[in-house]
């Protein structure tokens, strides 16, 4: 079966070629489906912006977002009385650049969704595929601990975590990854065993493959769809969730330019200076409703029932 | 006065890829105590026109017609209030999926009261008495049993008696049967079938069989109207139609049954399309 | 059902018994404790404090000792409000959540169907695009962020309701804390109404129910919007949880007497028994929400009765 003749490798070289392009004819399908959702490609848009925006912020902020500009207290934003064109969008009450505190703060945010999305996909996933691929009492167990997480609601399941482990912006993460993890495990485990009995699975395993290799190699791959549109949804909470966080005082600290901290700060000055409040809050809800947006374009663009042809 | 009648039906749906147009210009003609049979492989638009007829089609469709008239009078002129008094108790229809087509959080009983309270006034008891009367009617066994029933309890043989009898309910003078047989087990098809023709036989109704199956053509039908890609190929008299079909489509259908095959392979549809031009 | 319920309560026992102990031990491992922000007092009277909270003891006794408690109905003092144990604590905050919960709750049942069903109604309309733009925006914005600017623009700018307190229970006192943490449910609730009526409306028995002459408010409110609310209901559980999240943020901005603000400022002050009588608390509400919502969706939907 494995001779190496010149015509098995011209095979060889042609399957590769032939696999490339049913890869990329994939990508260019799910690209025209994704593109027909223009909500999607506006939240990609979007996000694309944010990104760029946290990549460069140091190039793009006018200020540095720590100064204190101790003559400008509680400067309203630049088209409002007594505004002032070096802080477009107004100071906060020690005096910092609201608009540079927001630049870089989608770093952050971003930083918080990458890092949340990261630890919980890998944890989940290599819980979901051990629950579904061992069973029995490990498949039990572990779903029995996934439910009982997932009765309470995810931030409170933070609050208590941070309090154990301290308040700041890195077990905060922890915790929100921590408590943001069954969904991934349920759904990885759910794929898992819809797939485990399928022919190409029971294929793969009388050719010899191992477990490991049939978990990660032969399974997993076709269970991405719905994982990749959790993780999307997750991003998004996951900003959410710390930014809340944030605003208890138990997420980022001052004088961090986290947007759910900047909002915690500014709440006793809503009266006098609705502008320290609203643009935290907006750069939040856009940021959210972006990856919203993507995320349900992904999810009509992957679901193989709505392809239309 | 014929009981329907349809003049150059037209109708178009607004679909992503541009107009469609699943009726191109087809007349119906249905008297009392008449069957006729809208035969067609699919895609032929056979539903669509009575789709139309009943006001079901999606507001996707734009419906033209020269003449859409029931007993005389024009149903496209009717209120939605005056239309809803026609549908359901003087035409009615029955579909092809028969356990789809009933609403699963409710009683077999209660989806037959409806329509009698509804188009027939009766109330309490009066409704109790009439359901069991038209369960039997259609042939359920332990009609008072299956009152309380949901329909995924029952069959698929059993849910289309039902739709039956929900037709019949109010005595209607036209129904309208979109392949009924379609989703059943064989045995049970000829059950329902025999069922549908005593029943209009008894009633004097007008029945519209809608089929792609020329055996249940056979079977059941006064006259024979063939459709093909939305228009209409032939219409005769159901022997005339068998045994002297004049159009190459019809033809064709009819060498594709396996009981008209006389040499080694099977003729398909497409072998008479050149020669045919459609 | 009735022994269907019976076998759930019996099997949320266990449940509840590991919630205990993971609280129990969560708390205890946090670092420092509950008297650290008090004055320095001299180490006697400390040692007593201690004893009398049987803190001194090692933490394997403590734990049964709270068991043997919480089996007799007792949930422990408050370490920080003297006077009060935590069951009268809850007693007093309870009602005023609950409250606010249950409004909530069926603000957007109410607004969030009548919404969906409007939209899936017109679908692809302006109506449709905007109900579904709006709740999209809805469920985005954080609870935190929206309470705020509601109280600003309908509290002080416009000078309607008043922004905090719960006054002597008058109505105009309920309505902005209501309508924070109602709104994303309505959001949510909007959007998944009108997506399980537009798979609905297209169904063969809803075609059943217009071929047979059926009125409108038929087809509409009785065939379909029953078996469009089947998926709604069942998400109504876990939108509690997510509500008693939102109830704790809401309590805090709008100063409203529950159960919510004091159970974030004792897990910061670790006020042991506190937060595990409020944990306990909150689970045993959400196993009990998703019990009536099981026995709902049995009810609503006879295809699951016969299993």
């Amino acid at each position: 079966m494995t001779n190496t003749s010149p015509a098995a490798k011209a095979d060889t070289a042609k399957l590769e070629a032939e696999s490339r392009n049913a890869t990329k004819a994939q990508l260019a399908e799910f690209w025209y489906y994704f593109a027909q959702n223009k909500g999607a490609v506006v939240g990609l848009a979007v996000f694309v912006l944010l990104v760029l925006m946290a990549v460069f912020a140091p190039l793009i902020a006018p200020h540095n977002p720590d100064i204190q500009y101790r003559d400008s207290f509680l400067v309203p934003p630049v088209w409002e009385e007594g505004g002032k064109a070096a802080f477009l969008l107004g100071t906060d009450a020690v005096g910092r650049d609201i608009l540079s505190r927001l630049i870089f703060g989608a770093r952050f945010s971003l930083f918080i969704g990458v890092v949340v999305v990261t630890i919980a996909l890998t944890g989940g996933i290599v819980l979901g595929l051990i629950a579904g691929y061992v069973r029995g009492a490990v498949d039990t167990f572990i779903m029995r601990v996934m439910d009982i997480i997932l009765a309470f609601p995810s931030l409170l399941l933070a609050l208590v975590l941070v309090a154990i482990l301290g308040p700041g912006l890195i077990n905060a993460m922890i915790a929100i990854a921590l408590v943001l993890q069954p969904h991934f495990v349920r759904l990885t485990r759910a794929a898992v065993l819809s797939e485990r009995s399928r022919d190409y699975v029971v294929a793969a395993r009388v050719a010899g493959a191992g477990h490991l290799r049939l978990m990660f190699k032969t399974i997993l791959p076709n269970c991405l769809a719905p994982l990749i549109v959790q993780a999307t949804l997750s991003f998004s909470n996951a900003i959410l969730d710390a930014a809340a966080l944030g605003f208890l005082g138990m997420g980022a600290q001052p004088p961090t330019p986290e947007w759910g901290t900047m909002l915690a700060e500014a709440r006793e000055f809503i009266l006098r200076a609705w502008w320290v409040v609203t643009f935290p809050g907006l750069a939040i809800l856009i940021t959210v409703l972006a990856i919203n947006l993507v995320g349900d374009g992904l999810r009509d663009a992957l679901d193989p029932k709505l392809k239309r042809s | 006065m014929p009981l329907l009648e349809i003049r150059n039906l037209r109708v178009e749906f607004d679909t992503a890829k541009g107009p469609f147009r699943a009726l191109d210009g087809v007349d119906y003609t249905v008297d009392a105590g008449e069957v006729l049979a809208i035969v067609g492989e699919s895609g032929s638009g056979k539903s669509v026109a009575m789709l139309a007829v009943m006001g079901l089609l999606p507001d996707s469709a734009t419906i033209t017609a020269d003449k859409m008239e029931f007993e005389g009078r024009d149903l496209r002129t009717l209120s939605p209030k005056a239309h809803r008094k026609v549908i359901g108790k003087e035409i009615s229809m029955i579909f092809q999926e028969p356990i789809a087509s009933l609403n699963p959080c409710f009683t077999v009983g209660f989806q037959l009261g409806e329509t009698l309270k509804t188009h027939m006034g009766l109330k309490g008891k009066q409704v109790r008495e009439r359901v069991i009367e038209l369960l039997t009617a259609v042939g359920i066994p332990d009609p008072e049993g299956r009152i309380s029933a949901f329909p995924h309890q029952m069959s698929g043989g059993q849910c289309q008696r039902v739709m039956i009898a929900m037709a019949i309910a109010c005595s209607p003078k036209l129904l309208i049967a979109d392949e009924p047989t379609t989703a059943l087990d064989v045995t049970i098809q000829k059950q329902i079938l025999d069922l549908l023709v005593k029943l209009q036989q008894e009633s004097g109704m007008g029945l519209i069989m809608i089929t792609h199956d020329m055996g249940v053509v056979a079977e059941t039908a006064d006259r024979v109207i063939v459709q093909y890609k939305g228009r209409k190929m032939e219409e005769a008299d159901v022997l005339s139609l068998f045994e002297s079909p004049q159009n190459p489509y019809t033809k064709a259908l009819l060498s594709a049954l396996p009981e008209n095959a006389t040499g080694d392979r099977l003729p398909t549809v497409g072998d008479f399309a050149e020669a045919g031009g459609f | 059902m009735l022994s269907y319920a019976l076998r759930r309560l019996v099997t949320a026992v266990p449940t509840l018994f590991v919630i205990i102990t993971v609280a129990f031990f969560m708390m205890r491992l946090a670092p420092g404790g509950p008297f650290d922000s008090d004055r320095a007092l001299p180490p006697e009277i400390e040692k007593n404090i201690a004893a009398a909270y049987d803190l001194d003891k090692p933490l394997f006794e403590q734990y049964l000792i709270y068991l043997g408690r919480i089996l007799r109905g007792d949930f422990g003092p408050s370490l920080k409000i003297r006077d009060f144990s935590v069951g009268e604590l809850i007693a007093s905050g309870a009602p005023a959540s609950m409250e606010l919960g249950f409004s909530a709750i069926l603000l957007a049942l109410v607004i969030g169907v009548s919404l969906g069903t409007l939209a899936a109604l017109r679908q692809n309309s302006g109506t449709d695009f905007s109900v579904m733009s709006v709740s999209m925006v809805g469920i985005a914005v954080p609870n935190f962020v929206m309470a705020p600017l509601l109280s600003l623009v309908l509290g002080v700018y416009l000078d309607l309701l008043p922004t905090s307190g719960w006054g002597s229970g008058e109505l105009r006192y309920k309505v902005l804390p209501v309508i924070a943490l109602a709104l994303p449910q309505i959001a949510y609730v909007a959007r998944l109404t009108r997506g399980s009526m537009v798979e609905v409306l297209h169904s063969n028995f809803v075609r059943t129910a217009r071929a047979k002459g059926l009125p409108p408010r038929s087809v509409i409110g009785l065939h379909a919007l029953r078996n469009a609310l089947i998926p709604v209901i069942t998400t109504i559980g876990l939108q509690v949880g997510v509500l008693l999240a939102g109830a704790i943020l809401t309590e805090t901005i709008f100063s409203w007497p529950g159960v919510g603000k004091w159970l974030v400022d004792s897990i910061s002050r670790r006020d042991y028994f506190v937060v595990q009588g409020g944990l306990l608390l909150i689970a045993g509400i959400i196993m009990l929400v998703n019990l009536i919502v099981d026995v709902l969706y049995g009810l609503i939907n006879p295809r699951i009765r016969h299993n």
